[in-house]
């Protein structure tokens, strides 16, 4: 059957009739073989991937809730001991003052960059001059480390070395600038610390969102005869709401998450009066090596994240729909 | 907004200008200190304060920072542990970042079952506090021997990265027509041709941003390095923070300052560099 051979196997056919392209063939049969083997491994090698990737994130949720759960200090103990670790917590001095702390910190530090960062990209966005310049310069912080903002803070900050005794040096002798190392004023030096780092960055979410409002809306306004600021306090701010929020919200869990600034800046000090509920963690797990009572305390910082993350979430998900609806 | 019409030019000196001025001048103070301290003597900081005018330039701190000053015991400067982080962060950056356009290019462009709630865990990823991984990193490195090696941190970063880098791409990688994978695959092209030769070829910009990002993030992080490196294979904002904590001897000011911007230099540069595409990076999936 010369036909049918033909068809299934072409490479044998044309190989008997014709033998200088028959090497054609062979390279052919091999470039495809060797492209079906790199299709192979290659989806082999994506498959990892997104299994790490997934793998990754569940895995090591679960597997650190499953420790908060255990007796384990310096190693692993996979026996159950219930809530324990969890309810010691919840009488523990010091994991009620990080949380303290962290509200204190947390809020001041939304509040402030969040309008700072409003108030910026409001005024750049009137065609001022050298804008390019002064965002630069507003957002440099944020290409930073926590680590040396923190330090150089610190020198700022510190009465002996700082802004006290400069001013001091200046001649007004009496001059009291001590929040570092005044147990009631220090957690307000983070916040300090943090504002400069963060504004910049909501500054910079905020103008994309002013720059991508339809020019329109403004004229009706205008036309109406309403004052600048009228017109953002009742139109362009409502208007990239939702923005203003994806703000709130990535500032709020930036502050659930510092841990390497407050380190560099006061060390959790003085006493324990800046210590926030990420060191809490890093001192249980490190410092003391219990890791199950250091990994209780990290799945309750999940869980204050995910308080507000999950509300976000659902919000989000809600608005999607709408519009979609809506078209 | 920003019509000219919508300010008169008195508002807009006394009022725009001054304020925009002056918060300039709030996030450039810092860097201004620790610039003039970085050439101040050590009498001279201490005699007065650490905002002031060098009376004259010196580059001793600077070799001190690079060179000479003793962190935890080893004088040796801080160039080996920028060389540290250097190791780690660029193996890492590339590796996370060509495995995350991977990743996007599955969950955007090779639809499978279940890819939405693949991509919601990845997202989750992003959110996930460092603190929730210590133990299982702790544990996973011990298992592998990798416990204070370089290329520890580097999987973490690479592992640790994949969150951002697959959002990142992934986002990206939903705006290419369906109609340019299905002719590829009509032509006969596969998984990996397809990936290779079409849609990595279009990633430039993205890869830009992810490339800035991850570097960024990477030279900067400190929780993993402080925890899972001693000695001489600490990144940098490691050593720095333990030439911060040296409270025994007296506090060198100038030097400190021109190791802080020494750390500081390679993200500047990247950002001074990239700043544009920094600022996308930043923005990306908050803003759309």
């Amino acid at each position: 059957m010369p036909g049918d051979s033909i068809v299934t196997n072409p490479s044998t056919a044309v190989r008997t009739s014709d033998p200088t392209n028959s090497e054609a063939v062979r390279r052919r049969d091999h470039f495809l073989l060797r492209a079906k083997v790199v299709d192979t491994i290659a989806r082999i090698i994506g498959l990892v991937t997104l299994t790490a990737a997934i793998g990754y994130v569940v895995g090591f949720t679960l597997w650190t809730t499953w420790i908060s759960f255990t007796d384990s200090t310096l190693l692993p103990d996979y026996e159950f001991v219930g809530f324990k670790h969890y309810r010691r917590l919840f009488h523990t001095h010091l994991w009620q003052v990080s949380y303290e702390n962290l509200l204190i910190y947390g809020v001041c530090f939304m509040v402030l960059a969040g309008s700072i960062g409003m108030l910026l990209a409001v005024l750049i966005d009137q065609k001022v001059r050298a804008e390019n310049l002064l965002r630069t310069i507003y957002l440099y912080p944020m290409a930073l480390s926590f680590v040396v903002t923190g330090t150089v803070w610190s020198w700022i900050l510190n009465p002996s070395i700082g802004v006290q005794n400069f001013v001091r040096g200046l001649g007004w002798i009496h001059f009291r600038f001590d929040w570092l190392v005044d147990r009631h004023m220090a957690i307000y030096t983070v916040v300090i610390a943090a504002v400069w780092q963060a504004s910049g960055f909501a500054m910079a979410l905020l103008l994309a969102g002013l720059r991508s409002l339809d020019q329109d809306l403004y004229k009706a306004a205008q036309i109406d005869g309403a004052s600048p600021a009228k017109m953002y306090l009742r139109i362009a701010i409502p208007a990239i709401w939702p923005i203003v929020l994806a703000v709130l919200v990535i500032l709020l869990q930036f502050s659930i998450k510092t841990y390497e600034l407050v380190q560099a800046l006061t060390a959790g000090g003085p006493g324990i009066a800046t210590t926030l509920p990420t060191a809490v963690v890093y001192d249980y797990m490190f410092q003391r090596g219990l890791m199950g009572q250091g990994s209780a305390t990290a799945v309750l910082l999940l869980f204050s994240l995910l308080i507000i993350l999950g509300p976000y979430a659902i919000y989000g998900r809600i608005r999607d729909r709408r519009m979609s609806r809506n078209g | 907004m920003a019509n000219d019409s919508t300010l008169s030019r008195t508002t807009r000196y006394a009022f725009v200008y001054p304020v925009l001025i002056g918060f300039a001048l709030f996030f450039l103070v810092p860097l201004l200190v620790v610039v003039l301290n970085s050439f101040r003597t050590f009498q001279e900081i201490s005699q007065t304060s650490v905002l002031g005018w060098p009376r004259a330039w010196h580059w001793h701190n600077w070799s001190e920072a690079w060179g000479g000053y003793c962190f935890a015991g080893v004088c040796s400067g801080i160039h080996p542990y920028m060389w540290n982080s250097l190791l780690i962060a660029v193996p890492a950056t590339i590796l996370s970042t060509l495995l995350g356009a991977i990743n996007g290019y599955q969950l955007a462009l090779w639809r499978f079952r279940g890819d939405s709630v693949a991509f919601a865990i990845i997202t989750f990823g992003v959110f996930l506090p460092a603190q929730m991984k210590l133990v299982p990193w702790a544990i996973s490195l011990r298992a592998l021997h990798l416990s204070n090696t370089l290329s520890g941190l580097v999987l973490i970063h690479v592992i640790g990265g994949l969150s951002f880098t697959t959002l990142f791409c992934r986002n990206y990688y939903v705006n290419i027509p369906q109609d340019l994978i299905k002719a590829a695959r009509v032509d006969g092209a596969g998984w990996f041709v397809t990936f290779w030769r079409i849609v990595l070829p279009l990633s430039a910009p993205i890869l830009i941003v992810t490339v800035i990002w991850q570097f960024t993030n990477i030279w900067n992080e400190f929780l993993f390095g402080i925890t899972f490196s001693e000695g001489a294979n600490r990144p940098v904002t490691a050593a720095l923070m333990a030439l911060d904590a040296n409270i025994a001897q007296a506090r060198e000011y100038g030097v400190e300052s021109a190791a802080v911007l020494l750390a500081a230099f390679p993200t500047l540069l990247v950002y001074v560099l990239g700043g544009r595409y920094f600022v996308r990076g930043l923005t990306a999936g908050s803003v759309k």
